[in-house]
């Protein structure tokens, strides 16, 4: 289970950030947002072979001591990331493409919103209560 | 000494190392006595006693031999760090000391035997331990109760020859008498014992020292781990727990540099096994951090564990690896210098409680802790603790960390991670701010802010905009304290609303020139450096005027502004609005309002002043818009006026006056964005009703410049004229003005032709005038600029008449611009307004007619060469293409070379006019003359035609358009021959031809002649003859012609051949004669009857 999901504008800028909230908040905004250099250079290798389709997951970016970071984009370039505790190896890589699968599918719900603004950060209960789903129940 | 495939301490190391001191010549089985005195050795060991291992080993035992010292290192490679067995050699093995147990009294009969025995056996365990520097001590048992020292002389004596003959100093002769207080004799003899066992472990120590010398660098490294770890060892038996953990420490520092398998995965190029092994490594280390107190170590050696790796890794791509930006050096340095952070934390943490040990000394009893090296007592060990703990303190911890960091930046430069590349700086900013270097730390955090800035990553920016506001409250930097504060009200902090109220009073309180608050955990000496730093700050005579540019910031008060209106005509006054705004909780007040306009003339009237003790206040969200207007200068007319910056004055001049300056038309870092996401939002349907409601701030975009523009001309210009012009003609465009204005438009000016900006060639082929008496010359300008007409009354018309001659053909654009200036009030200002009228029109221009010219002979046969002095025909026709009927006045012949055949050349157009597509011919009879040269091409001349339009007026001039004429190809002839013969004849009734034929040449000519019989003519003559011509004379020959039939009819066939001139034949002279001619039917007489009939 994830210890920290964050949603990235094309931008990369945060729309949606959460992480347990027993441990420093801070420590994974950084950690989301140095990611962000691995995603751009996985998306950039893949636009230059123009034509082949693209694989949305993009595995794991980078490890770092204690945590392991995954990425997805979606084809209009929102990202997504999970951050998983180093020391869970239970997870598979199959269960965190199925994480980004039922993120993106709850993303794409909150963009269907007629009332919600592509652009501005996301406020849905529906969407936080899938990110809680995920999450590793705090304690 | 590592088992590499799995991690179990060996036994070795688990216990606690003690001197090894080996018995013999006790027989603990057999003998009671001896019996007595092993237990009495090995019973009750408690701590009190000497840490010392005893063994009962056979008087003959062997003991490991010494392998041969080797003399150099030179050739020798370490296969490893230590011999597994080594650890156990020296514990159990190999002695520090082997006492040898004997029975022997001092007064025995049988001394003499006795001792030789005894110096045999000591030869003994001397011979098995030959190469060792054990030490070797006799015991000798005794039954009596020994005298004191000096009064058994018998014993000195005899004692004195034993250790003679045994070849032991004094000090290595013990004696044990066996009477009641065995164990009080043992400890001493154990005590005795422990201190020889030292002397044999230091003497080791100086051996191992002395090995290092002959080491290098590049092939022993393993061997400076061990011999640190030997030294350690012996340090540790001989109890020296200090060194021992000191050489342990200097032999993981080697060790730390241990990765030799990893040096040497680099070098083969499997990166990834050196990190796997790495990994191995780091996984196997991580949870073993030993003593609590000591946490620090561990977390420093982790530390330089990294480093080294990420160095090794960074030396491996030097000498060419390629690293992925997943997997370069940098993370390395990054988690060397996380683990320094660490040890710091723990350091800090682990002093304080130090601290507050020594005070509470007394009452605490010291805690025990698990360390492989147990040390021998309590107290020692936490001197020992402490001592690395003082020591601990001294480290530069965050010299360190700032290292790691920068070489981390370094890398992760090099690897493409910007964003990596900010947050390292964020930290060596916070280690910076840590060591109290706040210059350094606000260098780097502005830095890297603006990124976390222009990303939108707000929850870091507020994190590092709180640390170097810190940094400027302790450092007393006024205006770094301002655009912090002003940043963390802004909307893009997400502080919450109560630290934003404690940031906003020390705000004010700084514009009011006082002492702001001390930020939250700071510490507090530096608090007290950085009030006395702020009392200087206030007192300092220094100007109190400060000027932030704010623009690339998210300031906690937002300005827009915008000209109403993208452009004003002169006579309207421009009016512009500036919006602000503020995010702050509280209201905040203002004292000045300025725009800045690109004409600075104008500035004065976009000021917003507070009058007196009055000031304009800002309410939190609301937004807030001042009107200011003013009216433009004329000489701005067609000038862009921009609003280069807006300034709001903060403060007072009784406190300070701080100047939030915007460039332009304000905004700032954010606005951009959320102008974007507003005109994307869905609320913008609703936003009609909203905007009734109040303002919407995100709607509001800026309009930082305005054109102003020339009042709107009440005039009309109206042209009228003939579309297409025609080549070269004198277009006639006719202009009215007429003036609508209400006034007296004076000055009023006209400006036209050919609108500027087009082809360049139509500038040198395009001329205008006023004048359309007469053709106008090349010199006539393309443009006639500012023809003055003088004054317009209100209503009155004014006619003009412009002609244009094009002397190419295609499009032209033409400008027609009435220029005048009229006067006009604008809010009670007098302006004198300069209007214009432009009209454009696209006019083509055509060519009028064509020419085509071809050359005839007299029988109207194409000529493809003309010969020479015989008369041949010029047709010309000339084909109208003109729309318009043209007026052909005359046309003439320039000839060049050639000769009219008729006396007097006559044109034969005069005044003719042609209608579109109308074709007026003429036909000239010319003559080419012998001429001197030799050149057979040869120019003819021009054709001239005047012409005008039809419509023109009278007195309008005529256009003279020359055609050039085709040069003609000469040719001269031999022979000339023509007929002479009339028009028609009649059938039945003769009729006489005479041929005429002509010698051209020098030379007489023979000439043979024949007339062929025809069916249609009989005919008498001569048939065939041959005669001569003299140069230059002519023959004549006269025939009758009979016809006999009507209609056209060939004539009789005259063969003419010059047997002298091969090259003129029948049929080229033929040519000059007529073919045919028209016979008509026989006459009937006509009679009265016969006309009546018809």
């Amino acid at each position: 289970m994830a210890v920290c999901i964050a949603v990235i504008a094309k931008e990369n800028y945060p729309l949606y950030i959460r992480s347990l909230p027993t441990q420093n908040e801070l420590k994974f905004h950084y950690t989301v947002h140095t990611s962000l250099d691995v995603v751009e250079e996985k998306i950039s290798a893949v636009g230059k072979s123009v034509g082949d389709q693209r694989e949305l997951y993009l595995g794991l970016l980078y490890p770092t001591e204690d945590y392991k970071v995954y990425g997805y984009v979606t084809n209009s370039k929102v990202k997504f990331v999970i951050v998983v505790d180093s020391s869970n190896t239970s997870l598979r890589d199959n269960e965190i493409r199925s994480m980004f699968r039922k993120l993106h599918n709850s993303f794409t719900d909150v963009m269907c919103n007629p009332f919600h603004n592509p652009g501005d950060t996301i406020q849905s209960k529906t969407f936080d209560g899938i990110v809680s789903g995920m999450m590793v129940p705090p304690g | 000494m590592m088992p590499g495939s799995q991690w179990e301490l060996p036994p070795e190391l688990c216990c606690r190392p003690m001197a090894f001191v080996a018995l013999t010549g006790l027989d603990v089985v057999y003998n009671a006595v001896h019996r007595a005195i092993w237990d009495a050795f090995c019973a009750n060991r408690r701590a009190d006693r000497v840490p010392i291992s005893f063994k009962v080993l056979p008087g003959d035992h062997e003991y490991p031999k010494c392998r041969t010292k080797r003399t150099s290192y030179e050739w020798y490679i370490p296969k490893g760090i230590l011999k597994t067995s080594w650890m156990n050699k020296h514990l159990n093995l190999v002695p520090a000391l082997v006492v040898l147990f004997y029975e022997l009294d001092w007064d025995d009969p049988q001394w003499k035997e006795k001792q030789s025995e005894c110096a045999t056996k000591v030869e003994i365990v001397r011979t098995s331990l030959q190469g060792r520097n054990t030490k070797v001590a006799v015991v000798l048992i005794q039954k009596k109760t020994p005298l004191p020292p000096g009064e058994d002389l018998v014993a000195s004596e005899r004692a004195a020859t034993l250790c003679n003959s045994c070849d032991l100093s004094g000090k290595s002769l013990f004696v044990l008498p066996h009477t009641d207080h065995l164990v009080g004799y043992i400890i001493r003899l154990e005590n005795a014992f422990y201190e020889h066992a030292q002397t044999y472990y230091y003497t080791e120590i100086r051996r191992v020292k002395s090995h290092k010398e002959f080491l290098n660098k590049t092939t022993h490294q393993l061997l400076f781990v061990r011999h640190q770890f030997k030294i350690a060892f012996f340090s540790e038996l001989k109890q020296d727990t200090q060194n021992a953990l000191k050489h342990c420490k200097t032999g993981f520092s080697f060790l730390s540099s241990f990765p030799d398998i990893c040096r040497l995965c680099f070098q083969h190029n499997t990166p990834l096994d050196a990190i796997a092994q790495f990994r191995k490594h780091i996984d196997l280390c991580k949870k073993k951090i030993g003593s609590s107190d000591l946490a620090f170590e561990h977390a420093a050696w982790m530390s330089k564990q990294f480093h080294s790796f990420g160095e090794l890794f960074d030396e491996a791509i030097k000498l060419g690896l390629t690293a992925i930006q997943t997997q370069n050096p940098g993370f390395y340095y990054q988690q060397a210098a996380s683990y320094s952070q660490d040890r710091k934390q723990l350091a800090q943490q682990l002093c304080q409680v130090m601290k507050l040990q020594l005070l509470l000394l007394p009452l605490y009893q010291p805690f025990r802790k698990s360390m492989s090296i147990e040390p021998p007592d309590a107290e020692k060990e936490k001197t020992g603790i402490w001592t690395l703990q003082i020591k601990e303190r001294d480290v530069p911890q965050s010299e360190l960390i700032i290292a790691l960091l920068s070489n981390a930046v370094a890398q992760f430069k090099k690897y493409k991670c910007p964003r990596m590349k900010s947050h390292l700086m964020v930290q060596m900013g916070e280690e910076y701010y840590h060591a109290k270097d706040y210059t350094k730390a606000l260098k780097l955090l502005d830095y890297v802010m603006c990124d976390y800035r222009t990303e939108r990553w707000w929850g870091l920016l507020t994190a590092i905009l709180t640390t170097a506001l810190r940094c400027a409250y302790l450092m007393a930097s006024v205006k770094d304290y301002i655009i912090y504060c002003m940043e963390l009200l802004g909307r893009a902090s997400e502080l919450t609303e109560e630290q934003k109220l404690r940031i906003e009073k020390n705000l004010i309180k700084v514009l009011m020139n006082d002492i702001p608050d001390p930020e939250p955990e700071c510490d507090l000496s530096s608090e007290g450096v950085a009030r006395s730093l702020w009392n200087d700050r206030m007192a300092s005579a220094g100007s109190k005027l400060l000027t932030i540019e704010v623009q690339d910031y998210i300031p906690f008060i937002q300005c827009k502004a915008k000209f109403q209106s993208p452009s004003f005509h002169v006579d309207q006054p421009i009016q512009l609005q500036v919006y602000l705004r503020t995010d702050c909780p509280h209201p905040i007040s203002f004292n000045k309002l300025a725009v800045i306009l690109s004409n600075q003339e104008y500035n004065q009237w976009c000021v917003v002043e507070c009058a007196g003790q009055e000031s304009m206040s800002l309410l939190p969200g609301k937004p807030k818009c001042h009107n200011f207007s003013f009216v433009a200068k004329t000489e701005d007319v067609g000038k862009k006026i921009e609003m280069t910056g807006i300034e709001l004055m903060l403060g007072s001049e009784t406190g300070r006056c701080v100047f939030l300056s915007w460039r332009g038309a304000g905004g700032d870092a954010a606005s951009t964005h959320e102008a974007l996401q507003a005109s994307r939002s869905s609320r913008r349907w609703g936003r009609g009703m909203e905007a009734r409601r109040g303002m919407d701030w995100d709607s509001v975009t800026m309009q930082h410049s305005t054109m102003v523009i020339s009042r709107v001309p009440k005039m009309s210009v109206k042209l009228s004229h003939q579309p297409p012009a025609l080549n070269n003609e004198m277009y006639c465009i006719n202009i009215t003005v007429q003036s609508q204005e209400e006034v007296v438009a004076k000055d009023v000016k006209l400006t036209a032709g050919l609108k500027p900006g087009q082809d360049a060639n139509l500038g040198q082929t395009t001329h205008v005038t006023l004048n359309g008496s007469t053709v106008c010359d090349d010199t006539a300008p393309a443009l006639l600029p500012d023809v003055p007409i003088g004054d317009l009354k209100p209503g009155e018309r004014l006619e003009r008449c412009v002609y244009v001659k094009c002397v190419s053909t295609g499009s032209r654009v033409f400008l027609f611009h009435v220029a005048y200036s009229i006067d006009s009030t604008v809010e009670g200002r007098q302006i004198v307004c300069k209007c214009h009228k432009d009209e454009t029109v696209t006019i083509e221009t055509v060519v009028p007619f064509e020419v085509s010219v071809k050359f005839v002979s007299s029988k109207f046969e194409p000529l493809d060469r003309v010969a020479v002095d015989i008369p041949f025909l010029l047709m010309t026709d000339v084909l109208s293409l003109s729309p318009w009927p043209l007026l052909l006045a005359s046309s003439s012949l320039q000839l060049l070379t050639m000769n009219t055949n008729t006396p007097q050349l006559q044109s034969q157009m005069q005044e003719v006019v042609l209608q579109t597509d109308e074709c007026a011919s003429e036909c000239f009879c010319l003559r080419c003359p012998l001429l001197a040269n030799s050149n057979n091409t040869v120019a003819t001349g021009q054709y001239l035609i005047s012409w005008r339009r039809k419509s023109s007026r009278a007195n309008s001039p005529l256009i003279q358009t020359a055609v050039t004429l085709p040069h003609v190809i000469l040719e001269s002839v031999p022979l000339y021959i023509h007929a002479e013969l009339p028009s028609y004849g009649r059938v039945r009734e003769s009729l006489s031809v005479r041929y005429h034929i002509k010698n051209r040449t020098s030379l007489v000519q023979e000439v043979e002649m024949a007339v062929e019989p025809s069916d249609a003519f009989m005919f008498s003559g001569l048939k065939q003859v041959r005669l001569r011509i003299l140069p230059g004379s002519e023959q004549q020959m006269l025939y009758n012609y009979y016809p006999l039939m009507a209609g056209y009819q060939t004539l009789p066939q005259l063969n003419i051949s010059l047997p002298r001139c091969l090259t003129t034949n029948t049929h080229s002279l033929r040519r000059f004669l007529p073919q045919r001619i028209f016979v008509k039917p026989q006459g009937r007489q006509l009679d009265d009857a016969s006309i009546a009939a018809a």
